[in-house]
C-alpha cells in the first residue's frame, strides 16, 4: 500500500516510521527546503515525562505518553533515561505539594537526595520530586536521525514543496502539517512557546529540571557539552519566530534562580514557534477524504505523544482500525 | 447587580487565563453561571493579532467580555492595551490594571487614577483594580469610574480577605458604588465572607483555573457567592461574646 505523509515534523516522521515498519510504501512531502527548518518540533524540549505532565494534562496524555518511554530508546539510541527532577524555590513550596498531589511515580527528595542526584544543585533546594522512569532526548538530533533511518528503509522525501493535503490524486494521505493544517482544521489554534539555548560550562546537570513558579514555570534540559535548553513560555497566540524581551527576562530569571552560574552563560540561540492545539489540548486523528487522516493537536507533547499517535494512525490507514481515545469522527461539534 | 447600565444576575466574574485547556476553561465558565469573563490581551496577542484562535473561543462563550490590562506597568501601556481591547472585543468595558511592582503585583494607584481619567474621557467604562484605600477610591470615582474593584489579597495569593477592617470601611464609605472583590480569593469560603460583608460581586481566576477540577471549583464558588449574598440580604445576627440560649431558659421547671 502507498501512503503520502505531508509534513516532516515529529508527527510526520513518526507516522512515516510506523507506516514503513508495517510494510507500506511511504513518501514524505515537506514544504521547507531543509529538514526541520519550519517545524515547531525543532524548538521542543524533548522531555519524555508523562507523570510530570500529569500536573496539568489530561489522563490521556499520561496514558499515551508511556508508549514514548518504550519507543524512543529503541528508535533513538541516544535517548537519555535518567528521570526528571522537579524543584521549587522556598517560597513556592506549596506548589511542590500541589504538584505531588496531582501525579504519581515519583520519590520525594530532601536536600541530600537532590545533591546526590545533581551535585551542582547541592545546598540550593530543601525538597524536590524525582521521577526515575522518565527520560529525555534532543529533538534536533532526533529529526535528522529519524529521517536518515527512514531513507535507509526506502522512504522517499520530497522537500521544498507546498502540497494540498486534500488533492485526491495523492491517494492515501497522512496530513501531519501541524499548525499549517489550520486551513482544514478550523478548531486548531497556535500556542506560542519561546525558548533559549545557553552554554554554561560551569554547570553540569544530568536530567531535565522543572522549576515551579506560579507565573513563570521553567524547565531546563541538558543537551550535553555544557549546553542547556531553557523553555518554555505558553502564550495563546499563533505567532511564530518572535521572541519578546519580557519572555527572555522571565526565562533567564528563573534559570538564575535555579543556579547563579547561569548569569555567566553564553546565549547561543533564542527561538519561538507555535504549537498546534485543539481546544482541549488533546491530540486527534481526524479522518478525511476516502481513507486519509489528519494527525494533529500534539500541542506541547510532540515527542511524548507522537509514538502513540503514529502507531494508531498507521493502524487506521493500513487496516481501518479505529482507536476510540484519539479518533475524531464528528469534527466541528 | 447593575454596572454601567447592565444588569447582571450572576455575581461571579471569571478570568480566562491559566486553565489546562480552553475546553476546560469553557466548561468552568458554563458551570460557574457567570455572565462576564475577563480576558488578557497584553501577553496573548503578539504582533499581527495572532491570538485569534483563543479570542474566538472567548467570544463563542456567549457571555460578556471584560478585557483587562493585566501585566501593564505604566499608564501608557494600559491605555494602549485598552484601546486595542476595544477594537478586538468591540466593548467599552475595560478592567484596568496598572501594576506597581512586578513581584507583589500591587496596583500603582497613582498611575491607575491617571489611566482611568484618560480612558473614561475616551468613552471607556472602567473597572479599576485598586486597593481598599478610600481616598484612591474617591479619586477613581472623580476620574469617571462607576465601579471599584478592591483586592482581597495580592493577585494569585489565594489568601482571602487580608484587611477585613479596610474592606468593611470601604463598603460603608461607598454604599451606592458597585464594589467587586478582585484578586486574592482562594476558597469559596473567602468569597462567601466577602459577599456577607455586602460586596456586590467577586472576580476570580487562579482559584478556579489552578484547581485540580476547575469546572467543579467554579460551581463551588458560584454556590458560595449566592449563599454569601443571600446571607447579606437576610441581615445576619450580630456576634456576641457570651452564649445566648436559643430556647428561653426562664420558666423552665428544672435547673441545676
Amino acid at each position: 500500500m502507498q501512503v503520502t505523509v505531508i509534513g516532516a515534523g515529529i508527527a510526520g516522521l513518526t507516522t512515516a516510521w510506523a507506516l514503513a515498519e508495517a510494510g507500506a510504501e511511504v513518501r514524505v512531502m515537506e514544504r521547507s527546503a531543509a529538514l526541520g527548518a519550519l517545524a515547531c518540533s525543532r524548538y521542543a524540549g524533548g522531555m519524555l515525562a508523562p507523570w510530570c505532565e500529569a500536573e496539568s494534562a489530561d489522563a490521556l496524555v499520561v496514558a499515551l505518553g508511556q508508549e514514548a518511554l518504550r519507543y524512543w530508546p529503541k528508535v533513538h539510541a541516544a535517548t537519555v533515561q535518567r528521570g526528571s527532577l522537579v524543584l521549587a524555590p522556598g517560597r513556592d513550596a506549596p506548589d511542590l505539594a500541589r504538584f505531588a498531589r496531582r501525579t504519581e511515580r515519583f520519590q520525594t527528595l530532601d536536600a541530600d537526595g537532590i545533591a546526590a542526584l545533581e551535585p551542582d544543585l547541592a545546598g540550593r533546594f530543601r525538597s524536590g520530586l524525582f521521577f526515575p522512569d522518565e527520560a529525555h532526548l534532543d529533538p534536533r538530533a532526533v529529526l535528522p536521525a529519524l529521517a536518515d533511518a527512514l531513507t535507509a528503509r526506502g522512504v522517499y522525501f520530497d522537500f521544498g514543496r507546498e502540497t494540498d493535503a486534500d488533492d485526491p490524486s495523492l491517494g492515501i494521505v497522512a496530513d501531519c502539517r501541524g499548525l499549517a493544517a489550520q486551513d482544514r482544521l478550523a478548531d486548531l489554534r497556535g500556542v506560542k512557546g519561546e525558548m533559549l539555548i545557553l552554554r554554561c560550562p560551569a554547570l553540569t546537570l544530568s536530567r531535565p529540571i522543572r522549576l515551579l513558579h506560579p507565573r513563570f514555570p521553567l524547565y531546563i534540559v541538558p543537551r550535553g557539552d555544557g549546553v542547556f535548553m531553557l523553555g518554555a513560555t505558553m502564550l495563546e497566540s499563533g505567532e511564530r519566530n518572535r521572541v519578546t524581551a519580557r519572555s527572555v527576562v522571565e526565562l533567564l530569571n528563573a534559570a538564575y534562580a535555579l543556579h547563579p552560574a547561569f548569569a555567566e552563560a553564553e546565549i547561543l540561540e533564542m527561538g519561538a514557534d507555535a504549537r498546534p492545539a485543539f481546544p482541549d489540548n488533546l491530540p486527534r486523528l481526524r479522518p478525511f477524504g476516502k481513507q486519509s487522516l489528519r494527525v494533529n493537536g500534539l500541542y506541547r507533547h510532540g515527542f511524548l505523544l507522537s509514538p502513540a499517535l503514529a502507531r494508531r494512525a498507521a493502524d487506521y490507514l493500513l487496516h481501518g482500525t479505529r482507536s476510540r481515545e484519539v479518533m475524531d469522527e464528528n469534527p466541528g461539534q | 447587580m447593575d454596572v454601567y447600565g447592565v444588569t447582571l444576575s450572576s455575581r461571579l466574574l471569571l478570568g480566562t487565563s491559566q486553565y489546562p485547556s480552553p475546553a476546560i476553561m469553557a466548561e468552568a465558565v458554563r458551570r460557574s453561571g457567570t455572565e462576564v469573563v475577563t480576558c488578557s490581551l497584553r501577553r496573548e496577542s503578539g504582533a499581527e493579532r495572532q491570538g485569534q484562535g483563543f479570542w474566538s473561543i472567548i467570544r463563542n462563550l456567549g457571555v460578556r467580555v471584560l478585557p483587562n490590562t493585566a501585566g501593564c506597568h505604566s499608564v501608557k501601556e494600559a491605555v494602549t492595551t485598552a484601546q486595542m481591547a476595544r477594537e478586538v472585543f468591540e466593548t467599552n468595558w475595560i478592567k484596568l490594571e496598572v501594576i506597581g511592582n512586578h513581584d507583589t503585583l500591587q496596583p500603582d494607584v497613582f498611575g491607575l487614577v491617571d489611566a482611568a481619567r484618560i480612558l473614561a474621557a475616551d468613552g471607556f467604562e472602567v473597572f479599576p483594580y485598586t486597593t481598599e484605600d478610600l481616598i484612591v477610591g474617591e479619586k477613581l470615582l472623580d476620574a469617571g469610574c462607576r465601579v471599584l474593584m478592591p483586592w482581597g489579597a495580592p493577585i494569585g495569593s489565594g489568601r482571602g480577605l487580608n484587611n477585613l477592617y479596610g474592606l468593611r470601611a470601604m463598603r460603608a464609605h461607598f454604599p451606592d458604588v458597585p464594589l467587586v472583590i478582585d484578586a486574592g480569593i482562594g476558597l469559596p469560603s473567602h468569597a462567601a465572607q466577602a459577599m456577607e460583608l455586602g460586596f456586590d460581586a467577586i472576580l476570580l481566576n487562579t482559584a478556579v483555573a489552578k484547581a485540580g477540577h476547575p469546572a467543579r471549583m467554579a460551581e463551588a464558588f458560584a454556590g458560595a457567592i449566592t449563599a454569601g449574598r443571600q446571607a447579606y440580604e437576610a441581615d445576619p445576627m450580630p456576634p456576641r461574646d457570651m452564649a445566648e440560649p436559643s430556647t428561653p431558659v426562664l420558666g423552665l421547671a428544672f435547673r441545676s
